[in-house]
Formats: C-alpha cells, structure tokens, sequence
C-alpha cells in the first residue's frame, strides 16, 4: 500500500466520521426547511439507485447471471424478506446459474 | 416536568446488535470479495471497514480508488453518499437522555449506520448511552471481521463461487430500495430518475468521461433535488 492509498482512507474515514459525529454532538434544534428535510429524505434511496443501476449487471461478471441474480434479489426484496435472506439468494441463483448454463 | 423513561441497559443494546452484526458478516464478506476483484490490497479493504462502516460508501471509495481518482472527488462523493447519516444523527438527538455527554456523543456516532439507526430510533422514549454502546459493540466486529474473511477466502475460493458473491451487496442494496418504493410513489420516482441517470451516464459516450464518484453525487443531488420539490416530506417521520 503506497501513501496515496493512505489519503484515500484518511479521506474516506474522515469525511465518514464527520458526517456522523458532527450532528450528533452539535447539533440540538430540529430541521425547519422542507425541501432540506424532503431533499435527505430523499438522498438514500437515489444513491442506492445510482449505486446498483447498471452495476448490479455487471457484478458477477457475466451478464446473464447477474440478471438470474438480480431479478431473484427483486422478486425477495418486493415480498420484504430481510437483507440477508435476499443476499444469499440472489448470490446462491447466480452461483447455480453458472452452472446450469 | 414529565417523567420519561429511558432505556439503558448494556445488555439489552447487545442482544438488539447482535442480529444486526450477523448481517453484517454476510455483507462485508461480499465487500471483501469486491474489493479484491478490484485491486485493493487485503489490509487495505479491511482498514476501510474498520475505519468507516457503511456498505455504499466504502463500496464507491473502491470504486475511485481502483479508478484512481481524485482526493476531492472522494471527499464529495462521501459527502453525498453518507449525507443520510447527518439526518439519521440529527433525529436520534431527539431521543438522547441527560446520559449522553458530548464525549459520549463524540464516541457512539462513529457506529451510527442505517441499521443501528434505525433500531435505535425504534426505542420506545429516550435512550441512554448505556444501552447505546451495548447496540454499537457487535455491529463494528461483525463489519470487519466479514471483511477478513471475504479478503482471505477470496483467494481460496473457486472462481465460481467469488463472481456469485460479487452479487451481495448490490442484492443488499435492492433490498434496501424495494419495499419503500412499494409503499411511496415519491422514492419510487428518486430511484428511477437516479438509476436513469445513472444508466445514461454509463452508456453514453460523452457522459461515460464523467468519472464514478460524479456519476453518483450528480444522480444522488438531480433526483433528490426534484423529488424535493414535486414531491415534499414535510410530516414528522417518528
């Protein structure tokens, strides 16, 4: 691991623990702005959709599989079993695909 | 003044972060094995788990740093990525009893994550620091230690095993996304407009210059932003 290795962590640890430690320490009044409150509201779920979208076809290498996972990883999620269940079937149906095809 | 009860039991937080760390495991075994994939060092994957907790975060920091990418556009990206923890932080200090000193503060927040977050906000009236250093005790180890075994097993597993769970944490993901956009037509549209962009951005040729990390505040700030405003949450969320 070279130094620049080292900027990126401490970047990343940084910034991470700033955002957490920050507010809980400092900060004692509620939010007041709507759009401030809709818009992080809002900010999870469209980085998680820009995080997953095209990647998660990507993931295991293979587009086929990948889609075998995705849509197994959907049609979990959709009936709301619990993020490790979801997991390990998405990556089990993409393992067996491999396989099978 | 009314009394209010508050929940602080060291043991009673340790049970309730126990399942969250279990999860965890699984999880971070699969950021073990991506990061690999990518070309980070094995302890260097596990110091960013140890030092910084958090799935999508940790997820683009790999991304930029195999991509080598700026300092700058790290810091950004983590700003927007992580942005939810300030709102989390901000209503858990609502919930915070007298216990809870800025030291104490200082310390538990490291272990604020979408999970304990929202374990703790969960808790009927206030909570106390006790309870919250019993949550934050497992989730951490059971982070890393997923980590270190998806670093090393990453390199004694078969090939066909290591792609599939390549799979793990963007079916993590997913999971996180779909019941809310079931239930709200308003995160149902931030994800598609984000997961557009982010489509249009990969496949399109002048867009594709725009390095990860920009691709993802860019969708993260747009979506957010108009969602904002066509579709507002003003209503208390607790």
């Amino acid at each position: 691991m070279d130094s620049m290795f080292f900027a990126y962590l401490a970047a990343m640890a940084l910034v991470t623990y700033g955002i957490r430690m920050i507010p809980f320490t400092l900060m004692r009044s509620k939010i007041k702005s709507p759009f401030v409150k809709s818009f992080l509201f809002y900010v999870p779920y469209s980085v998680l959709g820009a995080m997953t979208f095209p990647y998660i076809f990507y993931s295991t290498g293979d587009a086929v599989t990948s889609a075998i996972g995705a849509a197994v990883a959907f049609v979990l999620a959709y009936f709301r079993c619990s993020l490790i269940v979801v997991a390990v079937c998405a990556c089990a149906a993409a393992f067996a695909a491999g396989f099978v095809l | 003044m009314t009394k209010e009860k508050s929940q602080n039991s060291y043991f009673y937080g340790l049970n309730k972060g126990l399942p969250i760390a279990l999860g965890y495991l699984s999880v971070s075994f699969g950021f073990g094995i991506t990061a690999i994939g990518m070309g980070i060092p094995s302890v260097g994957a596990i110091l960013i788990s140890l030092t910084n907790l958090t799935s999508a975060g940790q997820l683009a920091g790999i991304g930029i740093i195999a991509a080598c990418g700026t300092i700058i556009e790290m810091i950004l990206a983590q700003l927007v990525i992580n942005m939810r923890y300030c709102l989390m932080g901000l209503a858990l200090t609502q919930k915070l009893d007298k216990s809870f000193t800025t030291p104490h503060r200082m310390i538990t927040s490291f272990a604020i994550t979408d999970e304990v977050f929202a374990v703790a906000a969960a808790e009927r009236g206030l909570i106390g620091r006790r309870f919250m250093y019993g949550l934050i005790t497992l989730p951490p180890i059971g982070w890393t230690l997923g980590t270190v075994l998806g670093v090393y097993a990453g390199q004694v597993l078969p090939p066909s095993i290591c792609s599939a769970l390549g799979l793990a944490l963007y079916s993590m993901f997913v999971a996180i996304i779909v019941p809310p956009a079931r239930e709200d037509k308003g995160v149902l549209c931030a994800v598609l407009i984000a997961s557009a962009m982010s489509c249009a951005m990969y496949f399109v040729p002048f867009l594709k210059q725009i390095s990860t990390g920009f691709q993802i505040i860019i969708c993260a700030v747009v979506a957010s932003g108009i969602m904002a405003v066509a579709a507002p949450k003003c209503d208390e969320e607790d």
